[in-house]
């Protein structure tokens, strides 16, 4: 499956600057693997040792939070958007 | 001068000069501003910021300014009011209440933080200042970028109370409301931030506008005496303040202006949204976000950036925290208006729920002293309370139709009769 990925300004110095890479795999965790093979670093900074994701980085699905999906095991499907989107302070 | 030495990530230590920056590259871990205490310890007294006017600038070598600061100049040092009357009803010896919800200008803590933030924005020559918000910030944001003529960009999600709603158009900015709830807000204005060279006071000025909130915890210190409390209750949504309130009190005892103990600190949530009580309770650190369903809205953040470190702090601090149900909400809100003459918003009536239930459950002693932190003002949310008022009685300018109104009001008192 292919699906679009939009980088947040941290991660873009892994991307060559690109805002948005194309990136392929069955679930959101082989989507990263594929991130990792095209610009390696950029898993580390999205996941832990133990292959968990950050607890500052949250991954959105099409808009909704990979969290109240089945995290790193959620499907995608071709044409599908998954942003990666830093925690920020609220209010 | 200036004892700010720079920013580092409070997960991995990794360190940065002061600037427009909210996380770490490294890890994406988010930024905290360092000082120089012990040079800072040599010349801050008690006496010196006694001295100075009443707002939070009075502490401001433990902010994060390098210039003389542009807004807020009457934010802050609200009332630290000794709760006699609702003491008695929860059974408590010694209880006050931090009264923000009449901080200068609109009426939250948020103008403490903001005070901060756009003082810094114009420092780092921002034209436009920005945040996301539940209603409060977006206020405080509108408010003091008039105060500064910058232009202004809010971003609230659309099911807000017309109070905030009204509150921030008020004063100008431009008004977005997004189809969802806080933390779709949030992502949104995450990839804005990321697009527009702006100032969002919660995102790439966060490191800066957190810190404000440090100013509600040396103002408790100072008003007690320059004393600590025992126990501090705060309530919790992105998770900003209660941390730093902790953080307020260990700096007035790292640099010597008190001593003693640091106070335990204790969050309360509304139980329609309570991401950090449940993990708290599960005595985990990780934290499931949640779809908030709950009327206090100000604090409906179900993915809190910075929950993890009110775990953090409540725990370090041997406090604990309660969830509060709308219900209980409602009556927290009736409680402190009609004990204390103080009206909150629905965030507040969390608070004073939770503080009750703490009590009730013993993990609050009743002989030791307590701070109830009201952040918020009840005017700005009368939806909340509209339902569970009592309506006015409605009568004619008649003398005759009052006297028979009274009469049912003193029921079963029986009628004076005129001239016995």
């Amino acid at each position: 499956m292919a699906v679009h990925v939009r980088i947040p300004t941290p991660l873009r110095r892994f991307t060559g600057g690109a805002e948005e890479v194309g990136a392929s795999g069955a679930s959101v965790g082989t989507v990263v693997d594929d991130l990792e093979r095209q610009f390696p670093g950029i898993k580390e900074r999205l996941c832990d040792e133990k292959g968990e994701v950050r607890r500052f980085v949250n991954l959105y699905l099409n808009g909704d939070d990979i969290r109240f999906l089945k995290h790193l095991e959620t499907q995608v499907k071709d044409g599908d958007e998954l942003s990666i989107v830093p925690a920020i302070a609220g209010g | 001068m200036t004892y700010v030495t720079g920013l580092r990530c409070r997960e991995c230590g990794a360190e940065y000069p002061q600037e427009p920056r909210h996380v770490c590259d490294q890890c994406f871990g988010p930024l905290e501003v360092t000082y120089d205490y012990a040079g800072m310890a040599r010349v801050l007294t008690r006496e010196t910021i006694a001295a100075r006017p009443r707002s939070l600038w009075r502490y401001r070598e433990l902010l994060p300014v390098m210039r003389e600061p542009a807004v807020g100049l009457h934010s802050g040092f609200t009332p630290l009011v000794r709760a006699d009357r609702l003491a008695s009803v929860l059974g408590v010896k010694e209880l006050y209440v931090k009264d923000d919800s009449v901080n200068h200008p609109t009426f939250s803590y948020k103008d403490r933080v903001v005070s901060v933030a756009i003082s810094k924005a114009i420092e780092f020559d921002f034209d436009t200042v920005s945040c996301a918000s539940t209603g409060n910030l977006a206020n405080s944001v509108s408010a003091h970028a008039a105060r500064a003529g910058l232009n202004c960009f809010i971003f609230i999600p659309d099911n807000l109370e017309q109070g905030k709603i009204i509150g921030s158009a008020i004063y100008g900015p431009r008004t977005v409301a997004i189809r969802g709830n806080y933390d779709d807000v949030n992502r949104l204005c995450s990839e804005i931030a990321d697009k527009y060279r702006w100032a969002f006071v919660n995102i790439n000025i966060r490191p800066y506008y957190t810190e404000g909130a440090k100013t509600y915890g040396f103002e408790i210190a100072e008003q007690l005496g320059w004393r600590l409390p025992q126990h501090v209750v705060v309530p919790t949504a992105g998770g900003t303040i209660l941390p730093k309130v902790a953080k307020a009190f260990w700096e007035l005892h790292e640099i010597g202006l008190v001593e003693g103990p640091l106070p335990k600190i204790y969050s309360a949530q509304a139980a329609g949204c309570a991401p950090v009580i449940q993990s708290l309770h599960r005595g985990s650190d990780l934290i499931n976000p949640v779809k908030p369903d709950t009327i206090a809205k100000s604090i409906a953040i179900g993915n809190p950036a910075d929950g993890f470190y009110v775990l953090k702090a409540v725990r370090e601090s041997g406090g604990w925290g309660e969830a509060a149900t709308d219900a209980e909400i409602v009556a927290g809100i009736h409680l402190l208006a009609r004990a204390e003459g103080i009206f909150t918003e629905p965030a507040g009536g969390t608070t004073v729920a939770v503080t009750k239930k703490l009590i009730e459950q013993g993990r609050i002693p009743r002989d030791e002293s307590i701070v109830i932190s009201i952040t918020g003002n009840g005017y700005k949310t009368l939806e909340a309370v509209t339902a569970s008022v009592a309506s006015p009685f409605v009568i004619s300018a008649r003398l005759q139709e009052f006297d028979r109104l009274y009469q049912e009001l003193v029921q079963p008192t029986p009628a004076r009769v005129a001239g016995g």
